[in-house]
């Protein structure tokens, strides 16, 4: 069963290549599937590429689901990290 | 081409390195990476391709992995994009795409990465947001360096060709040329470059034909297009007609047997016809060009660059690996001189650019002698190496870039410390060796009899000296045609040093471009320079004129062209009084006479009264 869990992006510059990659590096810790969805498109949170390619500014609302509850603590970090703006 | 109905078009650029060739064009894009083509694989060398593939992405990983770690703490934002780059290589949309591709279309790695990355730069393009759009460039800039270990782990694309081509490039940085494997090199092209940049210099010490600085070859010429190069009038002819084609055939061979007969000469003594001998050098690159040197009866080795060894490569090279390339050349040359010049880092010439180690003007920054007294670790790895190679002839050791004595007594302390250590450990080394200073910044040209003071010989780089003192890049088309070795500032700096070096009783050599253009010789040998050295190729042309002229003669016309007060008035003096020996040399090697002439060609010249 899948977990959804919604967050903002609030770093000045938007998810770009390094925010991107901390995503991807926590999200390869996840067993299963992992996404960032914004409105009707959605990302792999484990490529980075995908997730520059799903272009979220500041102030862009996603979401981060996971494909399985097992992978919970990965969706916790990534959502904690977005909302923290990547420690920038 | 396309068109059949093909018309000759000429180009007219600078001639970089004599030598008539008629051949295919070959063109190297923007990025330094061949134009990258695509073609079939069969189905069971798809795995191979796929393990060629993982291969240049391991590479580019390694590399990147060592840029970081050998990084300061202080390039935090470069080491930011870096570790971007390293975790990006293995993204799905990347490395797993570039998979798929080849597997399913069962093509070229090449090519399969080339497609994967035009798509995700269409994705990019999209985007509206410019600061993330921007991003989109450290895809782009990993991709172009999987591309570059691609090509270079297995040199496709140059590999692929088995005809010789005529390479055409907007410019060859000395990391690119390292790239190529010259022997299937007939000819260079550049846009850009001038008579002593780094293509000229490559292609006249490899004897290839060069025409530099022609502005458009790379958006005129085509793949593939035939060409004729004429290196001694510096003209490119594209799609030559029938009749072009049999005239070029005939000036080329001709030219070939006129250079052999001066080449069999070559062994012979250099001697002046009032009987003073004058030893001729050749300065090198890569080990490999001794045996260019000895062919061409040089006298020893006046310059050995050494920054070859430092170049497109992640870590710096350990002791070893010098003491081998340098003992070669050390061993071959025996008991002829070798002149080691150290390390003369600079922008373009470097592992520090691949660190994205960025200067605003690196002709003025952090280079040759500077450098290595910043980084004593580096600087000692060399010295010792040198000094263990010492053991096999006659090495002498060079600094470049020397602006103070100071830096001279430094750069000294820093031998003596080598050496203390190799004997400590007992490793053998060398004991006798000369230490020189490569005099190539005014201020040493100012301070030459104190920094006479610290060494045994001075040995003159005109190139930089030329473009200090004039201040002239000799890269930059639109002011290369006012680098003039004959500028009555040169001549009179040239002066300054040679007179200070017989006061002070230590030898003067010089190994500049300058050397290798037998119009200067007499002004040379009227300064009275112990030594010359040269790219190998010029040697034999140096000695005959060196056999042509009397020494007696030169001093007054030193003195004489010391009186004159521009470059055109110097250069019509030498003319006036050596042209009947010179036009013997023009129709072999056109450098040879009238280097200001050409240089003005093509540039609009303007003659001062």
């Amino acid at each position: 069963m899948m977990i959804s869990k919604e967050a903002v992006i609030t770093n000045e510059l938007g998810l770009h290549a390094r925010s991107a990659a901390q995503i991807a590096k926590l999200a390869a810790r996840a067993r299963h599937g992992v996404w960032l969805v914004k409105g009707e498109e959605r990302a792999a949170a484990s490529s980075i590429i995908d997730l520059i390619a799903l272009e979220c500014p500041r102030g862009t609302k996603i979401a981060v689901i996971i494909d399985n509850p097992s992978d919970r603590e990965v969706l916790d970090a990534i959502s904690e990290l977005i909302e923290n703006g990547f420690g920038e | 081409m396309s068109d059949k109905t093909t018309q000759e078009i000429v180009l007219n650029g600078i001639n970089a390195s004599p030598g008539i060739c008629i051949g295919k064009a070959y063109l190297v894009d923007k990025e330094g990476v061949d134009v990258i083509s695509r073609y079939a694989i069969p189905k069971a060398q798809v795995a191979n391709e796929l393990k060629r593939f993982k291969a240049a992405v391991k590479k580019s990983r390694d590399e990147l992995r060592a840029i970081i770690e050998n990084m300061p703490e202080d390039f935090r934002q470069q080491i930011n994009i870096l570790e971007t780059q390293e975790v990006l290589i293995k993204d799905k949309l990347l490395y797993g795409k570039t998979i798929t591709v080849i597997e399913q279309e069962r093509v070229n790695a090449e090519w399969a990465l080339k497609k994967v990355v035009s798509q995700l730069k269409s994705i990019f393009q999209e985007m509206a947001d410019p600061y993330l759009k921007e991003r989109a460039s450290d895809v782009v800039n990993l991709a172009d360096r999987i591309m570059r270990n691609l090509v270079g782990a297995k040199q496709i694309n140059i590999g692929q060709i088995d005809k010789r081509v005529i390479l055409v490039a907007g410019d060859l940085s000395p990391a690119e040329t390292s790239q190529i494997r010259l022997e299937k090199i007939k000819g260079f092209i550049t846009d850009k470059g001038g008579k002593a940049s780094h293509t000229g210099i490559i292609a006249r010490t490899l004897e290839i034909p060069a025409v530099v600085a022609t502005g458009e070859a790379t958006a005129t010429i085509k793949n593939d297009d035939l060409i004729i190069l004429d290196g001694v009038a510096g003209t490119v002819i594209i799609q030559p007609s029938e009749r072009t084609l049999v005239k070029y055939e005939k000036r080329r061979m001709r030219y070939e047997r006129q250079k052999a007969a001066i080449n069999r000469r070559s062994r012979l003594p250099a001697e002046t016809l009032d009987g003073q001998s004058v030893k001729v050098l050749g300065n090198i690159e890569l080990p490999e060009e001794v045996v260019a040197v000895i062919n061409y009866g040089g006298d020893g080795i006046g310059l050995y660059r050494t920054e070859f060894q430092y170049m497109r490569r992640p870590r710096f090279p350990d002791e070893d690996e010098l003491y081998d390339k340098y003992s070669d050349v050390v061993q071959v040359m025996a008991p002829k001189p070798v002149t080691i010049r150290t390390l003369d880092i600079n922008g373009d010439k470097a592992i520090a650019a691949e660190n994205g180690f960025n200067e605003a003007n690196p002709a003025l920054g952090l280079r040759g002698i500077r450098y290595c007294l910043q980084r004593p670790e580096i600087f000692r790895t060399q010295l010792r190496a040198i000094l263990r190679a010492a053991v096999f002839g006659q090495v002498r050791i060079m600094f470049p870039m020397v602006a103070t004595q100071r830096e001279v007594v430094q750069a000294k302390e820093a031998v003596k410390k080598a050496a203390g250590s190799l004997a400590q450990e007992g490793v053998p080394f060398g004991e006798e060796f000369e230490i020189g200073v490569l005099i190539e910044i005014p201020s040493a040209v100012i301070m030459a009899d104190a920094i006479a003071e610290e060494a045994d010989f001075f040995s003159i780089g005109t190139n930089d000296l030329i473009q200090y003192t004039l201040a002239i890049d000799r890269t930059n088309k639109n002011v290369a045609h006012l680098f003039r070795p004959l500028d009555p500032a040169i001549l009179r700096m040239l002066k300054r040093i040679t007179d200070i070096a017989h006061q002070k009783n230590i030898k003067v050599f010089i190994c500049g471009e300058m050397a290798s253009y037998p119009i200067h010789v007499p002004i040379l040998l009227g300064l009275g320079m112990d030594e010359m050295s040269m790219n190998p190729q010029a040697i034999p042309t140096i000695k005959q004129m060196i056999r042509s002229i009397k020494i007696s003669d030169t001093k007054p016309l030193v003195e004489e062209a010391l009186k004159l007060r521009s470059a055109e008035k110097v250069f019509a003096l030498l003319r006036d009084t050596y042209g009947d020996i010179l036009s013997e040399f023009n129709r072999t090697d056109n450098g040879a006479g009238n280097v200001i002439e050409e240089k003005a060609k093509g540039k609009g010249a303007r003659r001062k009264a």
